[in-house]
């Protein structure tokens, strides 16, 4: 086939400097689908001269299968926009989602906004009719970035995990590489530190170095391979396992040892968190499964691991959060979770239970996005509307809230950081807040299945919630917003959210501000319940419960002591509507937080991306501070900050809950690296 | 006979009836695929038929469902762009602008036109190739210079 040792134009052949000789973009294996015949015999015959290798098809129904029946048979898609039996935009996001190929769309129609709905679906060209042969003979080129930019993902994620010296290492390397390139939000960033780490591992294997770059085969972590995967580490034993046994042992053909590399990084960190929070979450995990699967139609085909995958990012992202320092005041880094989060970004690509090795989903992503947020996502479409009428709610609750808090575009968070009291200090007194949230946890039922798993737990913080509620009645206007965008983590916390949400809405006999109050700090425990939920989703409800307890602890803490400086801050958080519907700047914003997570490269879909983007948030116990970055991104960098510094307050509230739980206080509750990834024993 | 060939090409371009996209296609014809542009136009006539058949129909209708002739006619458009017929392009661009408008009149009107246009394009381009199938294949894959 093609080779890519060149990646140059066709000029730059070793055939002999004619312009033409060089056979580089030959072969290239393209399908061609469009209605039209007459278009369809001409292209054709267009990408024969080109020496293309070209497979027509007149119906997208029938270019899909084929691509599904021979998933690497085809280098590139060219497809039009209007087919009578499936829209063009349609089959390129299918496309881009399950087969990651770049597709290239083509029409008579050259009217920009048809254009721009190519470049938001992630279409790597648009070509209008009638095509000359000029365009096509360049088309390669898509191929050649794209595989350049898959082969610089898998080999960050993979041989940075590959080493001689030890997986750990390797990972410990890549989350602080990740926190360190978190100054630059965007994804080019991460891209960067990947290159660097492609420095460190180009020794690692030929393949990697190889122009097979191009064509590296997509390794599909189906369920039997990742058992077979998990019984092989479990034989090595997890501390012991190394991508080179695992391999050995699994022996499965054509399996790299970077594709065991960086599952196992994955794994990994799946399991720490399994580990961390199992105590109080056994019954969670499982009925988050449940639950998720009821909701998210999608979901059915993930398995555990699937899950636990999805939570590995944000574990990840939190152990990066983490490894910020809870006392950095820098939080407008959204993008420090960048790194990390981008491996696991095809984690989330739920359509089939595959997790992708580097995120090469690019601009179609916005499939996988949607995916994605089958596991955060399905939560965060329902949050929004949930949100919205939880926001209507909270905000008539809410009468001193101040519109100006970005907070909301969270999503999830909006509820929440509507109603987060800003009386930090004083919130503290009232422990019980968090039953509260687990309360509105049970009234969330409407929210989805998920929710349905959160109800089983606010059993126990139902007697948490009065105390709650009268912190938040000090503190009426003061809801730190910041802690919202934690709460709101997408996949767990949706149900959570809504319970929170709910708080606020049945808090409004208590009154308008207590309910908003109630139901920030609800929010705010939502976004470490997450955390703990998130592993233990497949495990116990109970734990749950107790997670919540626990987070709601620092997060009312932390939404205390941000109250206190993130008044303005808090504020903007408290009109829910305003957060929510907010200006696609914040959602960018949190599109940038969000790269890390998920959604990655898929800017279609900003809600949902904000949603997984919280919800990655959430999963990473760091998230917490992740969010009051992300707040201070939208609304000012300070109150963010503030939000970790003063975690004094929170600790008499943590351990003040904790006792109530009957959990044991963390000693440093609000500070998260006191919490997550660091206690968790990997 | 060539050249009588070689003329009737440059009226056909000259009068609008084509236009450079039909170029292209020869310049796709070769040895290996001598009756390309033939074959092109002949494939574009059959699928266009077609679709002035639907056209026709909803028109008959009367119910001038204008998304769904607009729908047509962009692949008639398509088509005809691709194959180079300008003049048969020209009418249907009328045509959405009038579908666009809610314009039945000018619809009906201009849809007619385009059939017009279409069975003329066809027969000279019938009659071309006719003769160009005569003269030997080597002269009608030449440009018309």
């Amino acid at each position: 086939m093609i080779n890519p040792g060149h990646g140059r134009g066709p000029d730059s052949g070793t055939a002999g400097g004619g312009s033409n000789s060089d056979p580089f973009p030959a072969n290239l294996r393209v399908l061609v689908v469009d209605d039209d015949p007459t278009c369809l015999m001409i292209l054709e015959r267009m990408l024969r001269t080109c020496l293309y290798r070209v497979t027509k098809c007149n119906r997208a129904e029938i270019a899909l299968s084929l691509l599904r029946k021979n998933k690497n048979g085809f280098d590139i898609v060219i497809s039009d926009v209007h087919m009578p039996d499936m829209d063009g935009f349609k089959l390129l996001e299918h496309v881009g989602l399950e087969m990651d190929l770049p597709v290239i769309m083509m029409s008579a129609d050259d009217s920009k906004s048809v254009v721009l709905k190519g470049v938001t679906h992630g279409a790597v060209d648009y070509l209008i009719k009638p095509v000359r042969i000029e365009a096509l003979k360049n088309i390669w080129q898509h191929v050649v970035r794209k595989k350049r930019n898959e082969w610089n993902i898998s080999e960050h994620s993979g041989g940075s995990i590959e080493d001689t010296g030890g997986d750990r290492d390797r990972q410990q390397q890549q989350r602080e590489d990740a926190d360190n390139n978190s100054s630059s939000v965007n994804e080019g960033n991460w891209r960067n530190s990947r290159k660097r780490k492609e420095e460190e591992v180009d020794e690692q294997g030929d393949d990697k170095e190889d122009t097979s770059s191009l064509k590296k085969p997509r390794v599909v972590w189906s369920v039997e391979l990742h058992q077979q995967f998990v019984a092989a580490v479990n034989q090595l034993g997890v501390d012991k396992a190394v991508p080179k046994k695992i391999l050995e042992m699994m022996n499965v053909p054509g399996l790299t040892r970077e594709n065991v590399a960086s599952h196992l990084q994955k794994y990994r960190i799946y399991l720490r968190r399994l580990g961390g929070v199992s105590q109080h979450q056994g019954n969670m995990n499982h009925s988050f499964m449940t639950g998720q699967d009821q909701s998210f139609g999608h979901l059915s085909s993930l398995n555990g691991f699937d899950l636990a995958v999805a939570g590995q990012l944000p574990a990840q992202s939190l152990a990066q959060f983490q490894a910020a320092g809870l006392g950095r005041p820098t939080l407008s880094n959204p993008g420090m979770s960048v790194s990390p989060l981008v491996d696991q970004r095809t984690i989330f690509n739920f359509e089939n239970p595959k997790i992708r090795f580097g995120d090469g989903h690019g601009p179609t992503m916005n499939n996988g996005n949607k995916q994605m947020n089958l596991l955060h996502g399905v939560p965060t479409g329902m949050e929004p509307k949930q949100f919205a009428g939880s926001h209507m709610r909270v905000q008539q609750q809410i009468t001193g809230v101040r519109p100006g808090q970005n907070v909301q575009s969270r999503g999830m968070m909006l509820p929440v950081a509507d109603q987060l009291p800003r009386g930090g200090p004083s919130m503290l007194p009232s422990l019980g807040q968090q039953p509260i949230l687990s309360s509105s946890v049970s009234r969330r039922s409407d929210l989805t299945g998920a929710v349905a798993v959160r109800n089983s737990i606010p059993e126990t913080n139902s007697r948490v919630l009065p105390t709650t509620h009268s912190v938040f009645n000090n503190f009426p206007s003061d809801l730190p917003r910041n802690s919202f965008p934690l709460a709101s983590a997408p996949g767990i916390s949706v149900p959570m959210s809504a319970s929170y949400q709910e708080e606020v809405n049945s808090s409004d006999a208590k009154g308008g501000s207590s309910a908003a109050t109630a139901a920030t700090a609800g929010f705010g425990n939502a976004t470490y319940d997450i955390f703990n939920d998130f592993p233990q989703h497949q495990q116990h409800n109970n734990n749950i419960s107790n997670k919540l307890n626990d987070w709601d602890l620092r997060n009312m803490g932390l939404v205390f002591n941000s109250n206190q400086d993130a008044a303005t801050a808090t504020t903007a958080a408290f009109s829910t509507s305003e957060a929510y519907s907010s200006s696609s700047t914040q959602r960018k914003r949190r599109e940038t937080d969000a790269t890390m997570m998920a959604e990655h490269g898929q800017n279609l879909q900003p809600p949902s991306r904000n949603l997984n983007h919280l919800n990655h948030v959430y999963m990473d116990g760091g998230s917490v501070r992740v969010k009051s970055e992300r707040v201070a991104e939208t609304v000012t960098c300070p109150p963010a900050n503030t939000l970790f510094q003063e975690q004094y307050n929170q600790e008499d509230l943590m351990s003040a809950f904790l006792k109530q739980e009957g959990i044991p206080s963390v000693d440093n509750e609000f500070d998260f690296d006191g919490y997550s990834i660091d206690n968790i024993p990997v | 006979m060539q050249r009588q060939v070689a003329l009737i090409k440059q009226s056909l371009f000259d009068q609008g009836y084509l236009d450079e996209q039909f170029m292209e296609l020869e310049e796709l014809q070769d040895d290996a695929n001598p009756n390309f542009v033939e074959e092109v136009s002949a494939l574009y006539f059959k699928d266009s038929a077609r679709l002035i058949n639907n056209i026709d129909q909803a028109l008959e209708r009367g119910t001038f469902d204008f998304n769904r002739l607009d729908s047509y006619m962009h692949q008639f458009k398509g088509s005809s762009t691709s194959i180079g017929a300008s003049k048969v392009k020209a009418e249907c661009t009328t045509f959405r602008e009038y579908c666009r408008a809610g314009n039945a009149e000018g619809c009906l009107r201009t849809f007619q036109q385009l059939k017009k246009e279409h069975s003329t394009l066809r027969k000279k381009l019938e009659h071309y190739f006719q003769l160009a199938r005569q003269a030997g294949p080597k002269e009608t894959a030449r440009r018309p210079k």
